[in-house]
């Protein structure tokens, strides 16, 4: 639901999302070390595998975004990993836009990098519990930016948008609260068995 | 059975294409050039051979907040009332521009789907770096479309398992813990095994370079496939703007 597709977004949006995603991707392959791609990819694989669980929400179910937990886990990183995760939900299942990739990359990346800067050390030290609600609340954070980020693309498009965009914001709701729980749960999981996970983004 | 579509022209020129094309139909305003767009992309999907049932479902799927988009536009863009409902007033402008969007937005999903929708991954990675996407974010696309099956199957596997155990999925905490483990576990699985082919890797000497895979793309249609699309899009665009 933050895919936004072709033919909503005007052309200066879709341009500026463009070179917000390059400067975005760009910056975070120059610390990508050679030998770190496999690793990057398999935890890329991951997060996009299981953002295709639909978790049910009363009546209806979401998809979970998961660029908080991406942001803990590899910092930067996470803008190529979203980009990859992009290209792929629309080259497997035809969902998303060609001139709108950026603008939704941006949106689903940049406020995980956030949150990775600011909750990752916190994180780190915390115990599992702890460190379980810190990650659950920059989650249900980071789908709120996204909700936001969408929101904001859609009233720099045309002013006719506005009232839709409103609206769409409460829609977030549902899938900020299952993202916060199952970021948390997962987050206190990991501290548990494999903490080294969390130790701060990946070099 | 198999139409020959497209596949005579190399991934490179239907990705940048595709682009050209896409780019085209996102910058149209008037309804004619929009349906028109529509048609052209209609035949493109026709021409390109595949089996259409996939796609006539994929377009029947709308996105939530597309349809409360789409909805919503008509009754909230001002102009001259066709229909009124009570205090609310459903505007002829409003309605052209719902309808405009939703004829941009498929035939944009029709153009992908009939240039893009036969090139394999590893094609398609190799088309992306011929114009010019960097080497790392390359190589992090084939790595990622080679593993994305395998964790399909392992969450598939992982999930039966819960299943066996009586696990049913409703809105509860539980729910959430649930699959908040179970991605737990397939992170730690993943982490793993990303050690494990670090140091394989490093054993082949893998230094990051782009192997030639064995493709040898050819330059054919790389003139004539965005050729034809520049002219198309400038004839869509011609269309809609000039009186």
């Amino acid at each position: 639901m933050a895919h936004i597709p072709d033919g909503v977004l005007s052309l200066p949006v879709g341009v500026a999302g463009w070179a917000g995603a390059a400067a975005l991707t760009g910056f975070a392959l120059r610390s990508l070390k050679e030998e770190a791609i496999p690793g990057t990819a398999i935890l890329a694989a991951v997060f996009f595998t299981v953002s295709l669980v639909a978790v049910p929400v009363g009546p209806s179910s979401v998809h979970l975004l998961l660029s908080g937990l991406m942001g803990l886990m590899i910092g930067p990183l996470t803008a190529p990993a979203v980009l990859v995760g992009l290209v792929l939900q629309a080259l497997l299942f035809g969902f998303g836009g060609v001139t709108s990739l950026g603008v939704n990359l941006v949106n689903i990346a940049l406020p995980g990098i956030l949150a990775g800067l600011v909750l990752a050390g916190p994180v780190a030290r915390a115990t599992p519990g702890r460190a379980g609600v810190i990650a659950g609340i920059g989650a249900g954070l980071c789908v709120a930016a996204t909700g936001g980020g969408v929101a904001l693309a859609l009233a720099l498009s045309s002013s006719d948008f506005v009232p839709s965009a409103r609206i769409m914001l409460v829609t977030y709701l549902p899938l900020m609260a299952a993202e916060a729980l199952i970021t948390g749960f997962s987050v206190g999981f990991l501290k548990r068995v494999k903490p080294e996970a969390l130790a701060g983004a990946r070099p | 059975m198999k139409a020959p579509g497209f596949d005579r022209m190399t991934p490179r020129a239907r990705l940048l294409a595709t682009l050209i094309l896409t780019l085209a139909v996102v910058a149209l305003r008037g309804l004619p050039a929009q349906g028109a767009a529509l048609a052209g992309a209609f035949a493109l999907a026709l021409i390109s051979g595949q089996a259409l049932r996939p796609l006539l479902h994929r377009l029947a799927h709308v996105e939530g907040f597309m349809v409360l988009l789409l909805v919503m536009l008509p009754f909230s863009v001002p102009g001259t009332p066709l229909v009124t409902l009570g205090p609310l007033v459903l505007s002829a402008e409003g309605l052209a521009r719902a309808i405009g969007i939703a004829l941009k937005t498929n035939a944009a999903i029709l153009i992908v789907f009939a240039l893009l929708g036969t090139v394999e991954p590893l094609r398609l990675g190799h088309a992306a770096r011929g114009l010019g996407a960097p080497v790392r974010l390359v190589q992090l696309f084939l790595f990622t479309t080679r593993y994305v099956e395998l964790f399909r199957d392992e969450i598939r596997r992982r999930r039966e398992a819960m299943r066996a155990r009586a696990f049913a999925r409703r809105t509860s905490l539980h729910t959430f813990r649930a699959y908040g483990n179970l991605a737990g576990m397939v992170l730690v699985r993943a982490l793993e095994k990303a050690a494990r082919v670090e140091e394989a890797m490093r054993c082949r000497a893998f230094d990051g370079r782009l192997p030639a895979i064995g493709i040898e793309e050819g330059e054919r249609g790389i003139l004539a496939g965005p050729g034809l699309a520049l002219v198309v899009g400038a004839a869509l665009i011609a269309l809609d703007r000039l009186p």
